[in-house]
């Protein structure tokens, strides 16, 4: 049994059954992502001041990634070209590249977007706490620009972020055990605290906020303070430079800070319950790279010596055609999707 | 649009009728089968199956409203043993088996997403779609087959998503069929939950399988009617169910995702701690919540509610669709103003996208909202006016047969008015602010969906069952089961009016006995309604009886038992795969019943004109002037 317009178009509508499937999906993949964005700005809108942050993201990687995505584009239409025109070879090198930047796209994202944040910290500091970590916020340096005439206005600043270096703890004795297997699990180690020998300092190259979350967590276990190499405009809040975000993307100083744990709102890596900003930037990076996943394994099989891949092109090359038509309209969405996300959370 | 008249291109032509030898085995045919009526009757029977469950849910529901902290009687101990101590506890006398607070919120909340998501819209909209659109148009198959596979064992995850999260601990989700956060952002979270087996984030799991099916189902429609029709199958010549199915699939299409973008974001709020609807400074037991904050509440309301607005439509239409095939069928007679119901359709289709936010007048959103959304809302009440006046005028003047079929779709014409009128009050917000959330709410929707689509439903299966089994329904046990089951489900649900007027809140789950004296006056209706809605499920045992019973014992049918005009009747009884044993050309409009000078009263969509005449000419009656 064979359905018809599989390959040729029925003539009222011009169209083979694919062509009109996948328009009709990508009609309603604008309405999940549109789902997600409307999400994005109905929390962006209601974020208080200070709350949605900016320039946190790397932008340059960012612009990178989205010329390899565009060229991508260009590839597979090249790819498609190709096969209408029976040029086997020349299909084969242009799909090759379409699936070759695809594969690089993700794993700059899960490779090294991703995981940097997974290591960065950020503490939102209490409202009635602010005043006491103004050198490391410069909020009255904040309100003396937003003075100036004509100055675009910054926002408040109310957290303090940067790579964690180590934790300040008080200890139950009677837990002992568990605190120290856990310690020697994460390769940390627990020092008495000069001043105050209740007070142990946990420090060791794999602290995490991750680790640092776990050991909160343990029994007996309470955290007293975080020590953190400084984020550049929490290590130099006065300075012009900090006031707005840069296009070089600059880690953490030298300089070392200290929040007390009481003094904090909620404390986290740059992951989702960080805040709506990660929140809503993992989820829609990560449906994103779900799709560029798709649509790599889907372009792979179509390039690969495979029944229903490339071999097809000896049998039918006008199917082999529509279906790379039809990837190539799915791979063009998701660079059109991308293209919003990246000034919605790398520029704006 | 009438030029739509298809020339098969060759390669295409010449295998459609090629496997007569056509045997796929077992796992093929039964379970993992591409064809599209054996699809259709799994769906079919999946949703069945879910609508008793959720009928048995409320049922149980129903015995606590009734008699709030007594054990259910009989079946009360086996309950305890099967859903376990969160949602049954031994009662005051000793007996096991009385409906806890929690587990009359779990079965409520899966009350609604059962009917909702996994009885009626797999019935109305993917069983019938799937078995009688294409070969109403004349098609051997969907244009997907193995996605419309797909489609099916995508919604069956779902089922085991929304199965296994009664037996998890903590039981069901428990927020309401809305899940409105923050409620259900913290339900069953935290440390001493696991993070994905509790009953909240699977009904988030199971609503993206659910909506991923739909998807895949709504492409497939759509693709379908675009593209398969046979040559001749014009788009004014497309039976109205086909219609009502098309637009059905688009609202599926488009309002759906954003239920699922929302599920994913409940998932990432529950499984890693985000804030998407969680607001700050949240404080739950006399202690911060441990969320960052910064969310939105009202943001789940409206992505929710941008679904479950068109959801409605959903529910109906193909119900609508369903009835008008058979009214015309049992009128002998054409659907009155076909066109007019056909533009109806569409304008309903699409205004079904912007009244949305007429379910959160209670969000305080400002008169300009407001208003935007009442207007909106009462516009969406003329195209279903259209709807329903040209069906009961469609009754008008016909010589009616009235089959099982006709009963429960004559039925529904009434009913469906009960529902549709008592909600145009609740347009006005100043009228909503006062009913929101009362029993009047329960049943206006009630009416709407259950003597409304399900008495559809009905009405569809007693008039297809013979083509999709070979066999009739018995015409005696059909009638004991309509006329039961219409005299207790308006004891069910009309009462529910009075109730709400009064101020009877839908959460209460004692029936309103803590509030006792607020309500004195409606309170014993509580017992009418649980008794109704016993005696309705006794009413179904008929159905039930003759569903299986039929299946061996039926009266065997012909291949056109009902003397049908449409393409589906055309094809042997039960239909082969591939569908039609001959190549089918279509050659005039979809209800020529009782024609002036035709030589019997139906004349099916494929005859061809009589030689001596052109096609068009000298034929009587509203269809027949078209194509145009």
């Amino acid at each position: 049994m064979q359905i018809p317009h599989e390959v040729t178009a029925r003539p009222d509508t011009g169209l083979y059954n694919a062509k009109l499937g996948i328009w009709l999906f990508l009609a309603s993949e604008v309405m999940l992502f549109g789902g997600l964005f409307s999400g994005y700005i109905f929390l962006r809108m209601g974020a208080e001041e200070g709350y949605w942050p900016h320039g946190l993201l790397n932008v340059p990687v960012g612009a990178m990634n989205t010329a390899i995505l565009i060229l991508s584009s260009v590839t597979v239409v090249l790819a498609w070209a190709s096969l209408k025109m029976r040029k086997f070879a020349a299909y084969k090198l242009w799909m090759g590249i379409s699936i070759l930047c695809g594969a690089i796209f993700l794993i700059v994202k899960l490779a090294y977007e991703w995981p940097q944040k997974f290591e960065h910290f950020g503490a939102f500091i209490k409202q009635d706490a602010l005043a006491k970590y103004e050198p490391m916020l410069g909020n009255r340096h904040v309100e003396e620009e937003n003075k100036k005439p004509g100055h675009t206005k910054i926002d408040p600043r109310v957290e303090i972020s940067g790579h964690l270096h180590e934790v300040e703890i008080t200890a139950d004795p009677a837990e002992k055990e568990k605190l120290e297997a856990f310690l020697h699990r994460h390769e940390l180690e627990a020092k008495a605290e000069e001043h105050d020998a209740k007070l142990q300092v946990i420090e060791g190259k794999h602290l995490t906020p991750g680790v640092a979350e776990d050991l909160s967590k343990l029994p007996g276990v309470r955290l007293v303070a975080f020590q953190l190499a400084l984020d550049p405009v929490n290590a130099a809040p006065d300075d012009a430079e900090s006031d707005k975000p840069h296009f070089w993307y600059k880690g953490a100083t030298e300089k070392i800070g200290k929040i007390e744990a009481e003094d904090v709102e909620s404390w986290s890596a740059f992951v989702p319950k960080h805040s709506p900003y990660f929140a809503v930037y993992f989820t829609i990076t990560g449906l994103h790279g779900l799709h560029v996943l798709a649509g790599v394994l889907i372009m792979l099989y179509f390039w690969l010596p495979i029944e229903g891949g490339a071999n097809m092109f000896k049998r039918n090359p006008e199917h082999l055609a529509n279906r790379v038509e039809v990837v190539g309209l799915f791979w063009h969405f998701v660079d059109l999707v991308w293209i919003f996300v990246f000034p919605i959370f790398y520029l704006l | 649009m009438s030029t739509a008249a298809t020339t098969h291109a060759p390669d295409d032509h010449a295998h459609a009728h090629d496997d007569h030898h056509y045997d796929p085995g077992f796992w093929r045919k039964w379970v993992f089968s591409t064809d599209h009526k054996m699809i259709g009757i799994q769906y079919g029977t999946t949703g069945l199956a879910f609508l008793f469950a959720g009928f048995c849910l409320m049922m149980i529901m129903r015995w606590q409203l009734a008699h709030p902290g007594d054990a259910v009687p009989v079946i009360g101990g086996l309950l305890q043993a099967i859903f376990g101590s969160a949602a049954f506890q031994t009662d005051a006398h000793g007996h096991a088996g009385m409906l806890t607070a929690d587990g009359y919120n779990a079965f409520g909340a899966m009350h609604g997403t059962i009917m909702v998501f996994f009885g009626i819209v797999p019935v109305a909209f993917a069983a019938f779609g799937n078995f009688v659109v294409p070969l109403q148009i004349g098609a051997i198959d969907m244009t997907f087959p193995k996605i419309n596979m797909a489609s099916f064992w995508c919604f069956f995850i779902s089922c085991i998503f929304m199965v296994v999260s009664f037996f998890v601990p903590g039981g069901a989700m428990k927020s309401g069929w809305t899940a409105y956060p923050p409620l259900s952002i913290m339900a069953d979270a935290g440390p001493l939950n696991h993070f994905i087996m509790n009953g909240q984030t699977l009904w988030g799991l199971g609503m993206v399988f659910n909506i991923t099916a739909s998807l895949l189902g709504s492409v497939n429609f759509i693709a379908t009617i675009i593209q398969l029709r046979a040559p001749g199958m014009t788009w004014m010549r497309l039976p109205f169910f086909v219609w009502a199915q098309f637009v059905t699939a688009f609202l599926l299409l488009l309002a759906f995702p954003p239920l699922e973008s929302a599920a994913v974001m409940q998932i990432m709020d529950r499984a890693f701690g985000s804030s998407f609807f969680m607001p700050t400074g949240l404080v739950v037991g006399g202690h911060p919540a441990h969320w960052s904050g910064g969310g939105s509440p009202i943001l789940w309301q409206h992505l929710f509610w941008f679904l479950a607005h068109p959801e409605v439509y959903v529910l109906i239409l193909p119900g609508i669709g369903m009835v008008a095939e058979v009214i015309a069928n049992n009128t002998r007679k054409p659907l009155y103003g076909y066109k007019a119901m056909v533009g109806a359709i569409l304008v309903l289709g699409f205004l079904s996208f912007i009244v949305w936010a007429h379910h959160m007048y209670m969000t305080g959103m400002g008169a300009k909202v407001a208003g935007f959304f009442q207007v909106t809302t009462i516009m969406i009440s003329v195209p279903s006016v259209i709807l329903v006046t040209a069906l009961m005028l469609s009754l008008w003047g016909g010589s009616i047969r009235f089959t099982v079929p006709m009963l429960f779709a004559t039925a529904f014409l009434p009913m469906f008015g009960i529902g549709g009128l008592t909600g145009i009050p609740l347009a006005f917000n100043a009228v909503d602010l006062y009913l929101h959330d009362t029993y009047y709410i329960i049943g206006h929707f009630h009416y709407v969906v259950a003597p409304g689509t399900i008495f559809a439903i009905f009405a569809g299966v007693y008039h297809w069952y013979p083509k999709a089994t070979g066999r009739m329904l018995n015409e005696f046990l059909g009638k004991m089961h309509f006329w039961l089951s219409l005299i207790f489900i308006n004891g069910v649900f009309f009462p529910m009016f009075l109730q709400g007027m009064a101020g009877v809140h839908r959460r209460w789950y004692d029936g309103g006995a803590t509030y006792e004296q607020l309500i004195t006056p409606v309170i014993h209706w509580n017992n009418f309604m649980s008794v109704s809605a016993f005696l309705l499920g006794a009413a179904q045992l008929p159905f039930i009886v003759n569903f299986f019973w039929s299946l061996v014992a039926g009266r065997k049918a012909s291949d056109n038992p009902w003397d049908a005009t449409t393409v589906e009747w055309d094809t042997p009884t039960p239909p082969p795969h591939g569908n039609f044993i001959k190549d089918i050309s279509v050659h005039r409009g979809p209800y020529e019943y009782s024609v002036p000078g035709a030589d019997k009263d139906f004349t099916p969509q494929t005859e061809a004109p009589k030689s001596d005449r052109p096609p068009g000419v000298g034929v009587a009656g509203p269809i027949a002037t078209h194509p145009h």
